[in-house]
């Protein structure tokens, strides 16, 4: 009788092991285990969970944006940098403009909306010309579009003196320095600060706006229209939902948010990327929200709060408490093994519903 | 009516192509290169890419699509250089025993590949392509962290500093061309590696025969209908994962070719490019992602390399700054996939939703009876 026992807890175990996912009960194992090595190896707690809580509130609405079209049953969104690149659009033009301050975070997230407008719908309409094979081709647009702006950003008449090359007096310079116009602006917003805590009161607030628009969205008529789409779309046809209307404006919102992440992932981190930069910024941003509990066809927005911490957590972590164990920094093949390990693992799994 | 059709669908395999030749035609004489240092490069070009890019054909004749997993090939061709050239053995004998080393890793690597993608099915190209990247996190681990410390590295030319993992660039000097110059033929001053060439047309007969054998056929079978070829008794998945296996021991010993005529690598750089090339040359000579063919291949490393050679020079001559040509070849690299597989995928849907017509039409046709 003993024996059955113990064979009916392993398989309420590995129930709650199938439900939980492995790879993601590893992953907060596993950081667990670096918060609470940490102090033993002379790495500070307090500054450990900044970092870990700023590269969150960098991050999160990167993350954020993947949920409209996982939703619509579009997949993940690969195709990220094409909204990366509408919100760099926004936060050249806004500086040369010359807005500064707290306007120019405010004018670039405007004048980022028509371009991702405009590039999601043409987007979303090929999304919707291509339906099953959605993620490999929004990774080569998100490329092409990557590339095809590196000619641009060297050729688009810029002028202002603080992001075109000093000698040459034309195209952008790779890294453009936010010094003077909105680094930290959200940051700084009702800062806390107790010692060597931190905490970015203002991005946390942006993004939980963004999130809890995202939330109620998702119950409204459209939004749960958008989710009987992805999960079903034959019976949402069935219901008299246009199924292509719904998609397209998933993918929209997923490029507006893409760009608006962007905006606050400079504010930030200080600085805006050109050129390659965005290149890979979908894996990160995608790997995040599957480690969050996510799959290719459902995701919340509790996922992607969860995702972004482990991963945050994870990608901060590891090379300080690495390095002050054992002097080895191996935090970047950790990082892309369990973030490239982590998609594979979505990708193999079997979805409910199909297409 | 019939012939119509197969005009148009002739137009749209042959516009990537066409636009090519427009874009070379357009840039060469911008670029101001001479033909004959142009045909030196093609030549030159098509001996160190010609195999690599071969090793593409299997999957999409399993019906696989592009195996963007050849990078997995590349990186066991790459352990396998590391260790030659630690052990000093120079020349030929060292390609070889490179080779010889890179199969059994390859082997392993394509079987791996194989089965993931075996879970994945309907969605092999973008696994592939994630798998490529997850690869290249462990190649670092093995090659970075246990190079020199796991696995014994004598040599402090190409081991870090620090005492283990290898070194940003390994020279291959001892080994540099020793195949392209085994029999060199030279042509008004073009010269044509006559053994790599030999080689590479063996593969290429290689691939022909090998699509008339049990196992040929089997794929092909596999490719076309997954459900049809289970029950006619074919091991889908056995299949699918051979043909995922050749491709990657394939992609092993193309890589060494490749490298053996550059004569140096980026150890942790050189095969990650390499995948997105060999596909986007094989596209650019008109195959589609369920067909292609030898020919599809030459005719892309021609068109796509001297794109590769004139674009930058053009580039500079038209703007005055050479990055936009750079640019500009990784863009048409790029847009090139894309539209490849835009083309492939709308025209999936047209035959899905053709096949359904007529499934309509004779559904009406019954009740009307």
């Amino acid at each position: 009788m003993g024996e059955e026992l113990t064979r009916k807890e392993k398989g309420k175990l590995l129930k709650f092991v199938d439900s939980f996912g492995l790879p993601r009960l590893i992953i907060t194992g596993f950081l667990a285990l670096l918060l609470i090595v940490a102090p033993f190896v002379g790495a500070d707690l307090p500054t450990q969970l900044t970092n870990i809580i700023a590269r969150f509130s960098w991050n999160g609405v990167l993350v954020l944006a993947m949920v409209p079209m996982v939703h619509s049953g579009c997949g993940l969104n690969f195709g990220l940098p094409l909204g990366i690149i509408s919100g760099l659009l926004g936060a050249t033009l806004s500086i040369e403009f010359g807005f500064t301050g707290g306007l120019s975070f405010v004018m670039a997230i405007l004048i980022a909306t028509p371009f991702a407008l405009i590039l999601g719908s043409l987007y979303g309409w090929l999304l919707n010309k291509i339906k099953g094979g959605e993620m490999m081709i929004a990774t080569y647009v998100g490329f092409s579009s990557v590339s095809f702006m590196c000619m641009m950003w060297l050729v688009l008449p810029y002028h202002s003196p603080t992001m075109v090359w000093g000698l040459s007096g034309k195209g952008l310079r790779t890294t453009i320095s936010l010094e003077g116009y909105y680094n930290q602006v959200l940051a700084n917003f009702l800062r806390i600060k107790i010692g060597n805590f931190v905490v970015p009161t203002g991005t946390l607030l942006f993004f939980a706006l963004l999130a809890f628009g995202m939330w109620a969205f998702l119950h409204t008529r459209t939004g749960t229209a958008m989710t009987a789409v992805g999960s079903n779309p034959a019976f949402a046809r069935a219901a008299g939902v246009n199924v292509d209307r719904i998609r397209l404006l998933s993918v929209v919102m997923s490029t507006w948010l893409a760009a608006v992440g962007i905006l606050v992932y400079e504010q930030g981190f200080g600085f805006i990327q050109l050129y390659m930069a965005p290149f890979n910024m979908a894996l990160p941003a995608v790997s995040a929200i599957l480690i969050g509990g996510a799959s290719v066809n459902k995701a919340s927005i509790p996922n992607v709060i969860i995702g972004t911490i482990l991963f945050q957590g994870m990608l901060t972590m590891t090379p300080t408490v690495m390095n002050n164990m054992i002097h080895m920094d191996m935090s970047e093949v950790i990082r892309v093994v369990v973030s490239q390990g982590m998609i594979l693992y979505a990708l193999t799994r079997r979805t409910e519903g199909g297409k | 009516m019939k012939k119509k059709f197969a005009l148009g669908s002739f137009m749209t395999r042959a516009s990537v192509p066409l636009m090519f030749m427009i874009i070379c035609a357009f840039c060469i004489p911008l670029s101001g290169l001479s033909p004959s240092y142009l045909i030196n490069e093609i030549v030159t070009r098509m001996g160190r890419n010609a195999f690599l890019i071969l090793s593409l054909l299997i999957p999409i004749m399993a019906g696989m699509g592009l195996n963007f997993g050849m990078t997995l090939g590349a990186m066991a061709g790459e352990i396998g250089l590391i260790l030659v050239s630690d052990w000093q053995i120079v020349g030929i004998p060292g390609m070889v025993l490179a080779m010889i080393i890179s199969v059994p890793i390859s082997v392993l690597l394509g079987l791996f590949c194989g089965k993931i993608l075996n879970m994945a099915k309907g969605r092999e190209m973008i696994t592939s392509y994630i798998m490529s990247y997850f690869m290249t996190g462990v190649y670092q681990l093995v090659v970075l962290y246990m190079m020199g410390s796991i696995i014994p590295i004598r040599h402090s030319n190409i081991k870090l500093p620090r005492g283990y993992g290898i070194r940003n660039t390994v020279s291959l000097l001892s080994m540099r061309q020793k195949l392209d110059n085994l029999w060199p033929v030279y042509i008004n001053g073009v010269k044509i590696p006559m053994v790599t060439f030999i080689i590479i047309a063996l593969m290429c007969l290689v691939i022909v025969w090998f699509r008339r054998t049990k196992l040929g056929q089997d794929m092909r079978a596999v490719g076309q209908d997954m459900e049809v070829a289970r029950d006619a008794g074919i091991n889908v998945e056995r299949t699918r994962i051979l043909s995922i296996i050749i491709s990657t021991v394939l992609a092993g010993i193309g890589m060494i070719i490749y490298l053996q005529n550059l004569g140096n690598f980026a150890t942790y750089t050189s095969h990650s490019q390499i995948g997105m090339f060999a596909i986007a040359a094989l596209l650019v000579g008109g195959a589609s992602v369920d067909k292609a063919s030898v020919g599809n291949v030459f005719l892309g490393v021609i068109l796509f390399h001297l794109m590769f050679i004139v674009a930058p020079k053009a580039g500079t001559a038209i703007t005055g700054d050479s990055m936009i040509g750079e640019y500009f070849r990784v863009f048409v690299s790029y847009a090139v996939i894309t539209i490849a597989l835009i083309m492939y995928e709308t025209a999936k849907r047209r035959n899905k939703s053709m096949e359904g017509q007529r499934l309509m039409m004779e559904q009406k046709k019954e009740e009307a009876k």
